[in-house]
């Protein structure tokens, strides 16, 4: 995947190196700004060209899953938070998902719309923010503060839901906690109206732009095949030729009731990255749109349930709670004591902004996880470095870095 | 005498369980309700041994003999079009059978269907490294090394990942405390000053919500203000304290509530 198109004429081109095992090992990270997180890259570098990468992860290990072992599975979700902090709703809803599968659960209808708008939200602004951080990387800083702002919207609306900007803990075992604020849809909408002339303005700012375009086009290119092998998923494999989404071939929530489309390119460059995730936003916005109509047909229908009703795994409401001496029992052995889920595993995937995130959870019928595996999409996207820098230049590692949209708190757990 | 406790598994308990509770199970159905789960079983079950397989919660799982791991997923990979290696880790069962548990979560983008591929291993035995077949092994395999301490035959760079090369232990055995062991009580210390530096430095202080009212070095006394490094003997005088100077915030002139405007709107 050596560089032919597109390149600036190098400006050492006049001095040659006499050895040819003359092996530059360079550094790159664990602090370097475009690397996102603590990442460090070791290189091995012929002149320019990287001819080894070495990927070392590991600088924000905080042992999630060795955490989750030790904790009653309520007491796990703000740890979720942490694992994807762009995102952090996507992976309360896995987990949440995860465990309800395990103990068989059906949440009421408008939590799933309001689940539903919460992921939606969540993806866009972890599209946003990915815009924006790489065409900073890249030296566009007009996108970046653009796209910061539509994103600094976003994260109000969720600030009105649930208190918090960057780690929501807004989605529970068996519904959501809250629902939505009386700004919410109108806030939504004013956000949403303005969207499509958003993205126009990034990419007119960077689909014709000639640096964009020399950084972006045929550099870090990922073949089928290599991102099957590599695990990838989300937009890394959907930029490489193949549709998948979690969300359309294994529908949870009310996603089979939504009509959104799959966006998906075979060239699988860093140009095809960006694309996907540009019409990714498009795609979002448009569920939400039908997401804040099915919230008006539930709200029509007075469907007023937020929590499943499960007495044995979810707490009652507060009504209950205060008034019923049952309910107040039952409350208090579920937070003191946890939920005791039946004894089996269950593997659930769900499609988050970066890819799909698995949760594994084996219960041998203990109020805490006998063994928990948290499936990061960046774990492996990370790994993929390995394979895909070698043939590449030093410039465009910072710029395949920005592509592969990797979050570190997530790579590490 | 002190009740003797268990030091195979040192995770948290629950501390009360009825003494007449009985743990529901996850249901698990029959391979053969699932057309495609059952043609794929079908073609394991005539090259390799089976030991177990059942549906459950969607997803096939299927017991094989520990040796076999490269040819099965060879198989699923090549023939049944389970192009995709989604996770790989293990499982610790040490205290119960003093044995781990690996699973290999396969993913068919054109089945879209699951299957998790068990085998149980015993204590200090090594498994087939599958990472000719899946690159996605080559770091969930050093993961499960650094983690379990269970090596993978055949790969390439068999080192820790996540955890520094010169760790010792691995983090998600049950014997492992939640809060580390000595070598990771001290790892910094014994690494950068070595371990004769111990007693100067002390133990982490692992509180965040720590205050030490007698430290006026490092922490505030509100209301009983002393100069920094003052020995507190208890009989401080009590500071009074104020949040605005006199005649008003020195930037702000003239601030009529009433003329001024609150923005709820952040989109205006």
């Amino acid at each position: 995947m050596a560089q032919v198109k597109n390149r600036l004429t190098p400006f050492f081109e006049n001095i040659t190196f006499d050895r040819e095992d003359n092996e530059l090992v360079l550094n790159f990270g664990p602090q370097h700004p475009s690397a996102h997180g603590q990442l460090r890259l070791m290189l091995h570098l012929q002149q320019e060209q990287i001819v080894k990468a070495h990927p070392d992860v590991g600088y924000l290990h905080r042992g999630m899953e060795k955490m989750a072992e030790n904790m009653i599975y309520n007491e796990f979700m703000p740890t979720t938070d942490r694992m994807d902090y762009i995102a952090s709703s996507s992976n309360n809803y896995g987990f949440a998902l995860a465990v309800e599968k395990l103990i068989g659960l059906e949440v009421p209808r408008r939590a799933k719309v309001i689940r539903m708008m919460l992921l939606e939200i969540n993806r866009l602004m972890s599209h946003l923010f990915w815009l924006a951080t790489t065409a900073l990387d890249i030296g566009a800083m007009t996108v970046f503060l653009f796209a910061f702002r539509e994103r600094e919207y976003l994260m109000d609306i969720i600030e009105g839901y649930c208190g918090a900007r960057l780690t929501h803990s807004a989605i529970r075992i068996g519904g959501v906690p809250l629902d939505i604020q009386d700004t919410f849809i109108s806030q939504l909408k004013t956000f949403l109206d303005k969207l499509p002339a958003n993205i126009k303005d990034y990419e007119d700012l960077l689909d014709t732009n000639r640096i964009w375009l020399m950084r972006m086009e045929e550099v870090g290119t990922i073949s089928t095949e290599m991102a099957l092998s590599w695990a990838c998923t989300g937009p890394m494999l959907r930029a490489s030729g193949v549709a998948w989404d979690i969300r359309k071939e294994e529908p949870y929530e009310l996603y089979d009731e939504v009509e959104f489309k799959v966006p998906f390119s075979d060239k699988g460059d860093n140009f095809a990255r960006y694309r996907v995730y540009m019409e990714e936003m498009r795609e979002s916005a448009k569920i939400l749109y039908q997401t804040i109509d099915m919230y008006d047909e539930c709200v029509k229908n007075n469907q007023t349930e937020l929590m499943a009703h499960s007495p044995k795994y979810i707490s009652a409401s507060k009504l209950d709670i205060m008034t019923q001496n049952y309910s107040l029992m039952q409350h208090f052995v579920l937070v003191t004591q946890g939920m005791r889920p039946p004894v089996g595993e269950v593997y659930v995937a769900t499609e988050s902004p970066k890819g799909e995130l698995g949760f594994f959870i084996n219960s041998q019928g203990g109020p805490y996880p006998y063994r928990l595996k948290l499936r990061a999409p960046s774990f492996w996207h990370t790994g993929i470095l390995t394979d895909l820098l070698p043939g590449h230049y030093i410039p465009d590692v910072v710029s395949i870095i920005g592509t592969t949209n990797i979050v570190f708190g997530e790579v590490d757990r | 005498m002190r009740a003797y406790t268990p030091k195979d598994d040192v995770q948290k308990k629950s501390y009360y369980t009825d003494r007449f509770y009985v743990s529901p199970q996850v249901p698990k159905q029959e391979v053969e309700s699932d057309e495609i789960f059952a043609a794929d079983l079908a073609a394991i079950k005539t090259k390799f041994d089976v030991l177990d397989a059942y549906i459950q919660v969607e997803q096939m799982v299927v017991f094989i003999k520990p040796n076999d791991n490269y040819k099965v997923l060879e198989l699923l990979k090549d023939e049944l079009e389970y192009t995709q290696l989604s996770e790989m880790s293990a499982i610790d069962f040490l205290a119960k059978s003093n044995s781990f548990e690996i699973f290999y979560q396969m993913l068919s983008m054109n089945k879209a269907k699951r299957i998790r591929i068990k085998m149980t291993i015993e204590n200090g035995a090594a498994v087939n490294s599958v990472e000719k077949l899946f690159r996605s092994a080559d770091w969930a395999e050093r993961e499960m090394f650094d983690m379990f301490g269970i090596e993978a035959n055949g790969h390439p760079f068999m080192k820790r990942i996540l955890m520094p090369y010169d760790w010792q232990g691995n983090p998600l055995l049950k014997t492992y405390p939640l809060q580390g062991d000595e070598f990771a009580a001290w790892y910094e210390v014994d690494k950068i000053y070595g371990k004769e530096a111990r007693e100067e430095i002390g133990p982490e202080i692992r509180d965040t919500a720590r205050v030490d009212r007698y430290d006026s070095d490092r922490f505030a006394r509100l209301g009983h203000e002393v100069p920094k490094g003052t020995k507190i003997t208890g009989d401080e005088p009590v500071v009074e304290q104020t949040y605005q100077e006199d005649g008003g915030v020195f930037l702000i002139k003239k601030f009529d509530k009433e003329s001024s405007v609150v923005i709820d709107d952040p989109q205006r």
